[in-house]
């Protein structure tokens, strides 16, 4: 059997295929704190708290409502991208113009609150979701065999971050979001109207997160926590992609999913840490990232 | 960054400042420390302080004409701040029992602080056997269960039924250690073999790469020395991806509420050990049933080894006449532990509370006809059997 670094070649594409799925929920999650960021100019540390509320609002949605894992793809988004609409409307706006530490506080504050009405309520145990039927199954990959769930997770993620994409940076709509965040007054005075853009962005940033959330709640355990830890490597892989920038969110996830599974083969000890590292490399030799334009 | 570590403690301190209440000068006071709000919180938690109360009213409320007051913290899983929050008891409240929760790591940190303020100190929670060996004091005990127990019982009846290759999936931290080494240790001496191990960072999002190197080592069984939402994650990936097909599954510490989340058609079949369980007998079952009144969940071993563990210290201030901690630990060694947690337990020169234990399989979803109808005893091991010998590495027991 060939090898590679002294692994043999399928264990290291089963790793890599592993990889690419924690990086999809990465490019995922890094996408919405690019959007928030980039066109707003918001450090939403809520993030996290958000995933966990698609999560529990896919969960919640299944136990009382019988809707089943597809409408919560378009539920569970929706709905937590409301409260993300509200949350702007009522809280975040009043912090524009000052210092962005304002609103990472707020963020802050609000994902600790939401963290912990989780945890009150539904305890710390998490509940299971189950695997829609559908994509029950596994692919025979020949080196592993790929839960379909997972393949699938993959495909979504990918063609929702590169929709995200075209829509910000090649299509109209997209140019009146860059034109709110370059001049905002300017574009007011065309006529449009730029808080209702605003929040609007925020809200689709924020469902991207609870979208995210719905694709994880088969994969991990649905808790109050599951979002805590995510959100600290997701913050990273935006720094390393470059604050703002739409597609070096996309690419640093994707790609930081690849070195952590690497890393996971060859010292398991690191994968946790191994982000970080390369975040540090990353702002020392190139402050703005590998995307992000100084 | 600097902005964000510079938020996360601020979060941290606010989080700290909300301390309970004082507690007066003349009462007895029982102090339980443990994690209330991560990851380890619904093993014991703040319902273990639910039990702690039921103890104290059971036992009328009051010892020695003295009133009996709680008091309880978070731990966060940080070893200092369990540490402090000690110490910061036993100078202002005159504390006089410390209940130990989850997490090995700041269990020991609280150790080193039970004997500094010679304060008797009760493991509920935490499994290292560590703490009746290296870092064992002459104010500790460990009530519940510990890892020698945990190997003994679940590593003996899998390398019987067949699996005698074995593949870690470790914790990595000192529980998960101690643990992967208990059971490699009576692998070994059963005739079985280890074929290594993996070490996973606590709290890891995703476990499949690691089952993959786990299926790669072509062992018969897969050891999971971790616990909690760690526990439970691993499990359901090894489900997804097939790796029970191949490999047994073994829970090393799996509790009650684990088995809850997961659900029996994912978690059926699985070997684990525990100290107590809800169903064994009458007197566990009308326990239960008050637990359950009152938290809407049934107990886990931890929650029914705090409310024991409360009502021991409690009879031996009651039979020592006096809350001075030499003399109520030397009451505590003396008197047999007969409740419905435990059935002629005693507590040994090292600490180590000895008590029978019991291997457990999971049903299927058809073998369980009511709700939290869970486990079917494999095996009554007796405390003897389930702790071990003393191994002398603790320097009050002398081999």
């Amino acid at each position: 059997m060939s090898t590679i670094l002294g692994m043999p070649v399928p264990v290291l594409l089963g790793q890599l295929t592993l990889g690419l799925v924690n990086g999809s929920f990465y490019a995922l999650l890094s996408l919405g704190l690019a959007v928030i960021f980039g066109l707003m100019g918001v450090v939403n540390f809520a993030h996290g708290a958000f995933y966990t509320l698609g999560a529990f609002a896919a969960l919640l949605g299944l136990q009382y409502l019988g809707i089943n894992y597809w409408f919560a793809l378009l539920f569970a988004p929706l709905a937590v991208g409301l409260i993300g609409v509200i949350v702007e409307r009522l809280l975040l706006r009043h912090l524009y113009g000052l210092d962005p530490l304002y609103g990472l506080l707020l963020t802050f504050g609000l994902a600790l609150i939401v963290q912990g009405a989780l945890h009150q309520v539904f305890g710390a145990s998490g509940q299971s979701y189950p695997v829609p039927p559908s994509l029950a199954g596994a692919l025979n990959l020949h080196f592993m065999f790929l839960p379909l769930y997972r393949a699938w997770v993959i495909l979504a993620s990918v063609v929702v971050c590169f929709s995200t994409w075209f829509v910000i940076e090649r299509t109209r709509l997209g140019a009146t979001l860059r034109a709110a965040t370059e001049n905002a007054p300017l574009l007011q005075a065309f006529g449009v109207n730029v808080p209702l853009l605003v929040a609007a962005t925020y809200g689709g940033g924020v469902a991207l997160a609870a979208l995210a959330g719905v694709l994880a709640s088969p994969v991990v355990l649905v808790n109050s926590h599951m979002g805590t830890e995510l959100v600290i490597v997701v913050f990273a892989v935006v720094v390393i992609g470059g604050m703002g920038s739409i597609l070096g969110a996309i690419v640093s996830g994707l790609l930081l999913g690849l070195v952590e599974g690497f890393t996971k083969v060859i010292y398991p000890e690191a994968s946790n840490i191994v982000v970080f590292v390369i975040m540090a490399l990353v702002l020392i030799l190139r402050p703005a990232g590998l995307f992000g334009r100084e | 960054m600097r902005l964000r570590r510079w938020t996360l403690g601020l979060g941290v301190v606010t989080l700290m400042a909300v301390g309970p209440l004082a507690a007066h000068a003349a009462d007895v006071v029982i102090g339980d420390i443990d994690d209330m709000s991560g990851v380890y919180a619904d093993v014991e938690g703040a319902a273990g302080v639910e039990s702690i109360n039921m103890a104290i009213a059971d036992f009328g409320g009051s010892v020695l004409g003295r009133k009996i007051a709680v008091l309880s913290a978070d731990h966060q899983n940080k070893p200092d701040i369990g540490a402090s929050k000690f110490r910061e008891w036993a100078d202002q409240n005159a504390l006089n029992l410390l209940l130990g929760g989850s997490n090995t790591g700041v269990n020991i940190a609280m150790a080193k602080v039970a004997a500094a303020k010679k304060v008797p100190f009760i493991v509920i929670g935490a499994g290292g056997a560590s703490l009746t060996n290296e870092d064992c004091t002459a104010y500790s005990v460990h009530y519940v269960y510990d890892t020698t127990a945990l190997a003994n019982g679940t590593a003996t009846a899998m390398v019987s039924a067949g699996g005698k290759t074995w593949f870690y999936l470790t914790a990595d931290y000192a529980f998960g250690t101690q643990l992967q080494n208990a059971a490699s240790k009576v692998v070994e001496t059963r005739g079985g073999k280890n074929l290594g191990a993996v070490r996973v960072p606590l709290g890891a999002a995703d476990f499949s790469s690691f089952l993959l190197q786990a299926q790669a080592s072509g062992a018969q069984v897969l050891g999971l020395a971790n616990a909690g939402t760690d526990f439970s994650n691993s499990l359901k990936a090894a489900n997804e991806f097939g790796i029970t097909r191949t490999m047994k599954p073994a829970a090393l510490l799996a509790f009650l509420t684990d088995i809850h989340s997961l659900g029996l058609a994912t978690a059926q079949g699985l070997y684990l050990t525990t100290g107590w369980y809800w169903d064994l007998n009458d007197e566990t079952r009308a326990f239960a049933k008050r637990f359950f009144a009152k938290i809407k969940r049934q107990p886990t071993m931890d929650q029914a080894g705090v409310y024991s563990a409360t009502l021991t210290y409690l009879k031996a201030v009651k039979a020592a006449g006096t809350t001075d901690s030499d003399k109520v630990m030397a009451q505590l060694r003396k008197d047999k532990i007969n409740d419905m947690f435990a059935k002629g337990g005693y507590i040994r020169a090292d600490g180590a509370m000895i008590h029978d234990m019991y291997v457990m399989q999971v049903k299927t979803p058809q073998e369980s006809k009511y709700p939290w109808d869970y486990y079917k005893i494999v095996r009554k091991m007796s405390g003897e059997e389930a702790f071990g010998p003393i191994t002398g590495l603790c320097p009050l027991a002398p081999k």
